[in-house]
């Protein structure tokens, strides 16, 4: 009933989707699977009007359509539940669906009619309760009774378990089997393969940007959705062919050591990272493979001293270099000149620095070197940040965090959203610090990437460290990465 | 400088609004804008007795809430800080009969300094504790502070006579020297020594340089920066009270030597016009002190001399603040006036 053929979505430098194929029949749930930055979200935003795509087609029940807005889609009978809750906190049940379904406004009736809706639904919810005092359960259960408001036929899900209890999640799946069975199709956009498996009728796997598996999830096991998920492409190095590139563990000194370290949330409320343990040897290159929110961004901001860890041992040897994810938010101000970002970061540590005053015309000659050094492409230092690439925004990010020598360099996705030239240029310059004795911890959201540029490979998966064993291949890490409590 | 380009279309906008107003409300605008420039710039003692003179408070604390604004922290509290500082000024101006004059004077104004930024601590301690936004605190603190001028000169501040609602006369040796021939007081001096003063932090200091990137990068500042922006925030907001109350105290010691209701004519609030106008700019502070002080000497003599009512100057500094937020508040922003009318000229992106 609804069809997305080729399509192709190109954000800035990244291609987030190429030539992706989805087809969706009537009367069943469909669990769409990829790692994040796959481009599972951008292809069903394709197909409730948010994404314009590039190329390619859309087509419901057999008829190529052009949806250009969400308000289109919802006339179509497409609704979706997003990943983030979309109500209005101060706004009551009854109010929030009327605005998302543009009903007219008069109290008495909206209550009532917001009260069949639910129940007809077997959704039932409180009109008069405010949106802010649900239980995130009820929550997202306004958010499906909005999805469904306008008579939806095609209801998609981006991964709406996520902030679920395990109970709520099986009611919330009982539920959208319940809407199936009444002729209504469902997409189900998850990372967790068991819901994958036990919730939907077919599966499909997207993997940077394209489909690379789409079946009945009857004859499918975790196991080979994980293969499809993270990839079995031959030519990129396996962790066990370049184990050998570094010394033998013994010989050098530890860089970082950490013992039964517990990190809270980054957010403050609840504990990000259990009894974490782990040795980082001088020249050793270890990266973190991890699905998002499993703990890894707290242990790698513990390390870098940006988060206090609650308790625990660890010992990291100063200077610490820190490349954080976010680049025109966290890692640089993009208003401010390139020396100024320089003097930022390094700030009463760089030589331009006298008793409190800074002498400008070092700090900008210091630039100017980095800028040639890097092979940074901006005119000069005196231009703002915000003027170069984000490809020169990261390398300014890296010139800077290596200009202070770090015994230990600690990366967030140091080359998101970058091309092939300026990640390998990135690549190049971790490594040759690692070769000069730095000792770096890194976290990518492609395994690749991981395994790639790591010596050794380390998962965190619900605040738990775990160490890749020798000669793991992708799909051990694949596996280990989205095991359960369960599985353990 | 777009910035200068935009301050003066401001000005003349604010201007030529005023002439219209008042041709359309029946007056003769040429006499009135006669009035108005004679009133501010049409002799020497005008030009200090009353635009220089007034001109002080509103530099100073122009000054103090360009250091407030730039880490980012909104105090709107200036004119409560300054009558706090206005307050101690006078209880101490009081009690320093047997000092010399330098004591006394140092001691008047050190105590305002510290009246202000207590003034404002309050705010501050709210917002790091709790989380209380400071535009409300701050602003809401200024009913509470004039409320406590009127309590003090009606109580314990009150001269002997216990008859007039204000304070009796600070001592001699507590008010500030007059230059020569006029009623301008050594706090200007002081004004233009605090305007240089603060270019120099800004420029060329570090901490200055962290305030700085506090207010356009907060995030950046702590993660990459390993700023404590809380701290720099509350540092910044006890700053611009402490300066607030010192052009309270100045005021006292240079201008009124009493406490008494009304003794602001809304500085506090002018202030935050001049920080505006002057693109948090300490340089572009002292010009628009001078230029809102002129307006105000002005306004007095329009009234006394073409009958407009001294209030109609108002429109010109409502004009200007309009227009000065316009261009100067979404500094970096896309719907700035410059950034819209650059928006073609802008360079493309370097390639990779």
């Amino acid at each position: 009933m609804l069809e997305l053929a080729g399509i192709h979505k190109r954000f800035g430098s990244v291609q987030a989707l190429c030539g992706a194929d989805f087809t969706l029949a009537q009367g069943e749930v469909h669990a769409l699977l990829g790692e994040n930055g796959a481009g599972k979200s951008t292809l069903m935003h394709v197909a409730y009007g948010l994404v314009r795509p590039d190329r390619g087609e859309v087509r419901l029940d057999g008829t190529a359509r052009r949806i250009s807005s969400p308000r289109e889609a919802r006339h179509l009978g497409i609704g979706m539940v997003h990943q983030h809750f979309t109500s209005v906190p101060a706004l009551t049940v009854a109010e929030n669906v009327a605005l998302f379904a543009g009903w007219p406004v008069a109290p008495a009736q909206l209550r009532q009619r917001t009260r069949e809706l639910s129940e007809r639904l077997g959704l039932p919810l409180d009109p008069d309760q405010r949106a802010g005092r649900l239980s995130v359960a009820l929550k997202q259960r306004l958010e499906i009774v909005k999805a469904l408001a306008g008579d939806a036929r095609v209801l998609l899900l981006d991964e709406p378990t996520a902030v679920l209890a395990p109970a709520e999640a099986e009611e919330l799946l009982r539920m959208i089997r319940s809407f199936t069975t009444t002729g209504g199709s469902a997409v189900l956009i998850t990372h967790k393969l068991d819901e994958a498996l036990r919730a939907a009728d077919r599966v499909t796997v997207l993997r940077h940007g394209a489909v690379t598996h789409t079946g009945s999830a009857l004859g499918e096991t975790a196991t080979s959705l994980a293969e499809a998920m993270v990839g079995t492409e031959p030519g990129v190095p396996l962790v066990a062919q370049t184990r050998s590139r570094w010394p033998a563990p013994p010989l050098t000194r530890e860089s970082i050591r950490l013992d039964a370290l517990e990190v809270p949330r980054e957010s403050g409320y609840g504990i990000a990272l259990r009894h974490g343990a782990l040795v980082v040897r001088a020249g050793e290159i270890v990266g973190v493979a991890a699905v998002e929110g499993n703990g890894q961004r707290e242990l790698l901001r513990a390390v870098a001293g940006r988060i206090v860890p609650l308790r625990g041992k660890l010992q990291v040897v100063q200077p610490v270099g820190f490349i954080p994810e976010d680049r025109a938010t966290e890692g640089l101000i993009p208003s401010l000149s390139l020396t100024e970002n320089v003097v930022l970061g390094l700030g009463g540590d760089g030589p331009w620095v006298r008793r409190g005053r800074i002498v400008w015309r070092e700090a900008r000659s210091r630039t100017a070197e980095l800028i040639r050094e890097f092979d940074i492409a901006a005119p000069g230092p005196a231009v703002s940040a915000a003027s170069l690439s984000g490809g020169n925004q990261q390398k300014l990010i890296i010139a800077r965090e290596l200009s202070r020598v770090p015994a230990v360099i600690v990366a967030e996705n140091p080359t998101r959203g970058l091309d092939v030239a300026a990640t390998a240029a990135i690549h190049g310059r971790l490594r040759s610090a690692a070769a000069a004795g730095a000792a770096v911890l890194f976290h990518s959201t492609d395994l690749d990437e991981v395994l790639l540029l790591a010596d050794r490979v380390i998962v965190v998966s619900r605040g738990i460290i775990s160490e890749a064993p020798l000669g793991a291949s992708r799909t051990d890490i694949g596996a280990m990465m989205l095991s359960t409590e369960k599985d353990r | 400088m777009s910035d200068l380009r935009w301050a003066l279309a401001a000005v003349a906008l604010g201007l030529g609004m005023l002439a219209v107003g008042l041709e359309a409300a029946g007056y003769d605008a040429g006499a009135a804008l006669g009035a108005l420039w004679s009133g501010a710039f049409g002799s020497w003692d005008a030009f200090t007795s009353t635009t220089l003179v007034r001109s002080v408070p509103l530099i100073l604390i122009g000054l103090g809430l360009a250091i407030a604004f730039r880490a980012g922290a909104l105090n709107i509290g200036a004119e409560g800080q300054f009558y706090a500082g206005a307050i101690a000024a006078t209880w101490i101006g009081l009690r320093v009969v047997d000092q010399p004059a330098p004591v006394a004077i140092a001691a008047l104004l050190s105590g305002a300094a510290l009246a202000g930024a207590a003034w404002v601590a309050i705010p501050a301690w709210l917002k790091l504790r709790f989380g209380v936004i400071e535009v409300i605190s701050t602003l809401l603190l200024n009913f509470v502070a004039v409320a406590l001028v009127s309590l003090m000169v009606q109580g314990p501040l009150q001269e002997r006579g216990r008859i007039y609602p204000q304070s009796d006369p600070i001592t001699e040796a507590a008010r500030l020297p007059l230059l020569p021939g006029s009623r301008l007081h050594a706090g200007f001096v002081l004004a233009l020594v605090g305007a240089l003063i603060l270019w120099a932090v800004f420029s060329k200091t570090l901490w200055g340089f962290r305030l700085r990137a506090v207010g356009v990068g907060p995030r950046a500042a702590e993660i990459s920066g390993r700023i404590d922006s809380q701290r720099i925030g509350a540092m910044a907001l006890l700053l611009s009270g402490a300066i607030a109350g010192l052009a309270g105290g100045m005021e006292v010691s240079g201008v009124s030597y009493a406490l008494f209701q009304n003794l602001s004519p809304g500085y506090g609030f002018t202030g935050i016009a001049v920080a505006l106008l002057a693109g948090l700019h300490p340089g572009g502070v002292l010009v628009a002190g001078i230029l809102f002080g002129a307006l105000e000497a002005g306004a007095g003599a329009m009234q006394r001399d073409a009958g407009v009512p001294a209030v109609a100057v108002y429109v010109v500094q409502a004009v200007v603040i309009i227009v000065a937020l316009l261009a100067t508040v979404p500094r970096d922003g896309q719907l700035s006036p410059r950034a819209i009318l650059k928006r073609r000229a802008l360079p493309p992106k370097a390639a990779d």
